[in-house]
């Protein structure tokens, strides 16, 4: 990122000078590096955007207000993200199509008969995490696109919290929208991916006007407007200037996941997040939540008896250990598991057996203030 | 809440779930002045290691982090927690 600013800062698609054009070929680079890491069909199913927030708005908006109308329903789970709820709740409240919700256990676990007993020939679209941002659980996707696509619906699939740690293939998936940030993956903010089949994103509308997804605009003297005709996928979606830099870095941090490997980065997190949990269960006020099998990522959510999520956090804070404390956006889930908030441990490729032991050390100190 | 006390103040935050609690971030250079303060007047009913004060103020109970971090609970009203500020800091 620093050798982007210092030695090819342009903007991307606009200029014939030397700079633009590396700014271009870095930037495009970029897609096929990220078309390559999904394993998507090519590189124009791949679009840049803020982060997996704004992937799924913009196919609420592009794809959900354009095909999703009243007596049409689409199916999410209440294990969601906020983000892959409250834009089918906008657009709903806009086109009036029905939202309807699957079961969680109380365990964590997808429903998985009653998700089937909610997709029915009404349903159009069905909205999934690939794993549970509060407990790790990974679903089983390829199982439920199945489903999904026996029933003519088609499938988003949010990977915000499975592509960082695992080999996800879109195709291998068959998942019609994939959506991932770059943050959660050694990359910097405020870039992320929307990834779409190639048909879906060549009769959706444009997210957003302006520079750049445009083919041409012309004005019309006898109507006093601008004909408008859209430039194609993946630049019809990127509007204005995009995040160059920003492509630049979720670049090199692929490259630096690959070269670790993904399937070593998953059994890294497992291998942690199994330590942590025969630690964490040996503590007397401990109250782990979610599934405890091994079909999790590196993500373990707990409280400790007579103690809030938040002064769990803060007294880790402490001692310099960081932990997520609240209903980490996903409130509804935590309506199901009964709980006010939950604090949450998260594990990486760079986290170590050594710093897991000073975790359970401060845990157990702070089980008996 | 005095501008005396806002200078203590970097962040006041109310946290995500559904608990009331408020986390007030102190001004790091300021915080062990706020807390001489706020030892003089709120009660001390436990601390840990110079690390950790559990106190109450009247009805309120909340825990100072040695950090410079204040954990009030069970406050929803901005204008309370703004009284015990200036109560506990001026």
């Amino acid at each position: 990122m620093v050798d982007f600013y210092e030695n090819h800062n342009a903007n991307v698609h606009r200029g014939v000078h030397t700079l633009s054009l590396e700014a271009t070929e870095l930037y495009e680079q970029g897609r096929e590096r990220v078309a390559n890491f999904v394993n998507a069909k090519e590189s124009s199913e791949i679009i840049f955007v803020r982060g997996t927030t704004e992937a799924i708005n913009l196919v609420a908006y592009s794809w959900g207000l354009n095909n999703l109308k009243k007596n049409d329903e689409i199916l999410v789970s209440l294990m969601e993200h906020h983000s892959n709820i409250v834009p089918w709740e906008i657009t709903a409240k806009i086109r009036g199509f029905k939202i309807n919700y699957a079961n969680v256990t109380s365990d964590g676990i997808l429903d998985v008969k009653d998700f089937e007993n909610k997709i029915n020939s009404k349903t159009k679209l069905v909205c999934l995490s690939h794993v549970s941002n509060v407990t790790g659980m990974v679903n089983e996707i390829k199982k439920l696109s199945k489903i999904v696509h026996d029933h003519g619906a088609i499938m988003l699939v949010d990977g915000a919290q499975s592509v960082p740690h695992m080999k996800v293939d879109v195709q291998d998936l068959n998942a019609d929208f994939l959506v991932f940030s770059g943050h959660k993956m050694l990359g910097p903010t405020g870039i992320g991916v929307l990834y779409g089949k190639k048909e879906l994103l060549q009769n959706m509308s444009p997210f957003q006007g302006g520079g750049e997804m445009i083919k041409d605009v012309v004005f019309d003297p006898a109507n006093q407007r601008c004909n408008i005709s859209w430039n194609m996928p993946p630049w019809k979606f990127e509007a204005g200037t995009p995040n160059i830099c920003g492509v630049v870095g979720l670049t090199a941090a692929i490259k630096y996941l690959e070269q670790v490997g993904m399937d070593n980065i998953l059994a890294h997190e497992q291998a942690l997040t199994k330590y942590a949990l025969n630690g964490m269960k040996n503590l007397g006020k401990i109250m782990l939540y979610g599934p405890m099998n091994s079909n999790k990522c590196g993500i373990i959510t707990f409280g400790l008896a007579e103690l809030s999520s938040h002064d769990i956090a803060l007294l880790c804070d402490s001692y310099g250990v960081a932990i997520r404390s609240g209903y980490h956006c996903a409130q509804p889930l935590h309506q199901i598991f009964q709980l006010q908030s939950s604090a949450r441990a998260s594990f990486y490729l760079y986290n170590t057996i050594e710093e897991i032991n000073r975790f359970i050390e401060v845990l157990k100190e702070i089980q008996t203030l | 809440m005095s501008s005396a006390v806002a200078d203590y103040i970097v962040r006041i935050e109310g946290t995500c779930g559904a608990e009331s609690d408020i986390i007030v971030v102190l001004k790091f250079d300021k915080k062990d002045q706020a807390l001489e303060k706020i030892l003089k007047k709120a009660t001390l009913k436990n601390k840990i290691a110079d690390i950790i004060y559990d106190l109450t103020y009247g009805e309120y109970s909340f825990r100072f982090y040695a950090n410079g971090k204040i954990i009030f609970r069970g406050i929803t009203n901005k204008q309370t927690l703004n009284k015990i500020l200036d109560d506990l800091l001026i």
